[in-house]
């Protein structure tokens, strides 16, 4: 184990944990964003919007992310879409995220009692109040810990873009296993900072969950 | 520059080639990370503590990093210590253990939930504890969890497409060389997308036909 060469390079892995971190948050939001339109479209009265909604989870879940990533970003220009690579890392992953969390969403709406949408519109709400006041509520609950899931596999997802070149923590232990020769030394760096942002993440989800929870 | 699929078919060979090597890799793998599961989970729960804490460590690593950052460390990581594989074994093996660690979450699961009265009619028929474990209880507690290990190999085929990037001809380098050779990559990698996705929905489709075979059996 050479630790001298692991204190020499750690500052550039905590530089990387940084554009990590940054890629992983934009990807949320994005995905959230992409999850909350995906579940509206697939619990949609339009069969055409359900439809629409279920060939997104099919078609994003159903192929490898690393390949949605590569037609997005090398593929794009060939259709007018000119990104950086960062850009397209989060503009793909987000969507490939969104997939899973439209399902994650979908299921904690749907496993919400009918009998409450019912007792809701006899009491004189709108079908529009019914959802927003008494459905979602009590849905948001029941995702905090599933998206947590989706979440945790999402910061793992980010490594990905390590083969568009993105400067996060994979490609710098790439890089310097490349320059070095050390994988071991690498990856102890790189994994550690990993699983500090997973811990402190799963940390945090579990905090929310509990502070939702009506006990 | 606008798309043009007629460079398409002229180089299906080499994808449909790719797409074989994904399928073989992607086997091989499964078997690897549901045998290797089984292992893990028995060591995890029956093995003696200085095996047991060090396992858990291993097992938390693989479960806090990402796969393609344990594929390099497999991957040059033997190299380093001596052991020169060729990139398809270290993808194989890394691909595997990965999933061989999610596998075995499950199937410790389920090993506990097989009722305590089977393990100990077993040793009152006259097995011994090995035995009672290898052909009483998990049998039972591999059928409870071939659904979400299904959920896994389908994960792991997707991730199959990870191994490319250590230089693995499967599916998706495939479609690299292809896009080398006519810079079209937005029509090669639609097309493995598509390959990819029906390989996907096969599983899929197979996975629902077998747990059906297992809620009928019961």
């Amino acid at each position: 184990m050479d630790f001298d060469l692991m204190l020499r390079v750690y500052p550039f892995f905590l530089d990387a944990a940084w554009v990590t971190i940054q890629l992983s948050v934009l990807t949320a939001l994005l995905g959230l964003t992409c999850g909350t339109l995906g579940a509206s479209a697939r619990l949609s009265r339009f069969a055409l919007l359900r439809f629409l909604g279920a060939a997104y989870v099919s078609v994003f879940r159903g192929t490898p992310a690393l390949i949605q990533l590569f037609i997005l970003y090398f593929g794009g220009p060939q259709i007018g879409i000119q990104l950086d690579a960062f850009e397209a890392g989060v503009i793909g992953l987000g969507i490939n995220a969104g997939a899973y969390m439209t399902e994650t969403i979908r299921g904690a709406i749907i496993s919400i009692d009918k009998g409450q949408r019912e007792a809701a519109r006899t009491l004189g709400l709108s079908q529009w109040q019914a959802t927003y006041n008494v459905i979602l509520p009590q849905a948001a609950r029941l995702m905090v810990r599933p998206l947590g899931v989706n979440l945790n596999m999402l910061i793992k997802a980010t490594a990905l873009v390590a083969a568009i070149s993105v400067v996060e923590l994979t490609y710098t232990a790439q890089r310097y296993i490349g320059s070095t020769y050390k994988p071991f030394e690498m990856f102890l760096l790189a994994g550690l900072l990993y699983m500090i942002i997973i811990y402190a993440t799963g940390r945090a989800v579990t905090w929310l969950d509990r502070k939702v929870q009506i006990t | 520059m606008g798309l043009d699929f007629t460079v398409v078919p002229a180089h299906l060979d080499i994808i449909l080639l790719g797409c074989l090597w994904t399928i073989a890799i992607a086997v091989a793998a499964a078997v690897l990370s549901f045998f290797g599961g089984i292992v893990f989970a028995v060591i995890a729960l029956y093995g003696p503590w200085f095996i047991r804490l060090p396992f858990r460590l291993i097992e938390w690593v693989f479960m806090g990093t990402p796969l393609l950052l344990q594929l390099f460390l497999i991957y040059f990581g033997l190299v380093q210590i001596g052991i020169d594989l060729p990139a398809f074994v270290a993808g194989i093996i890394g691909l595997g253990l990965h999933f061989a660690v999610y596998n075995s979450e499950l199937i410790q699961t389920a090993i506990l939930s097989v009722d305590k009265g089977q393990m100990e009619a077993a040793r009152t028929v006259g097995l011994s504890r090995g035995q009672a474990l290898r052909k009483v209880v998990i049998p039972q507690a591999v059928r409870d969890v071939i659904p979400p290990i299904g959920n896994n190999m389908i994960a792991l085929l997707k991730d199959s497409a990870l191994v490319s990037v250590i230089g693995v001809s499967e599916l998706t380098l495939s479609a690299q060389r292809a896009i080398g050779a006519t810079y079209r990559p937005f029509e090669f990698y639609l097309v493995a997308a598509a390959f990819y996705y029906v390989i996907n929905l096969g599983m899929e489709w197979a996975q629902r036909r077998i747990e059906r075979r297992i809620s009928i059996s019961r």
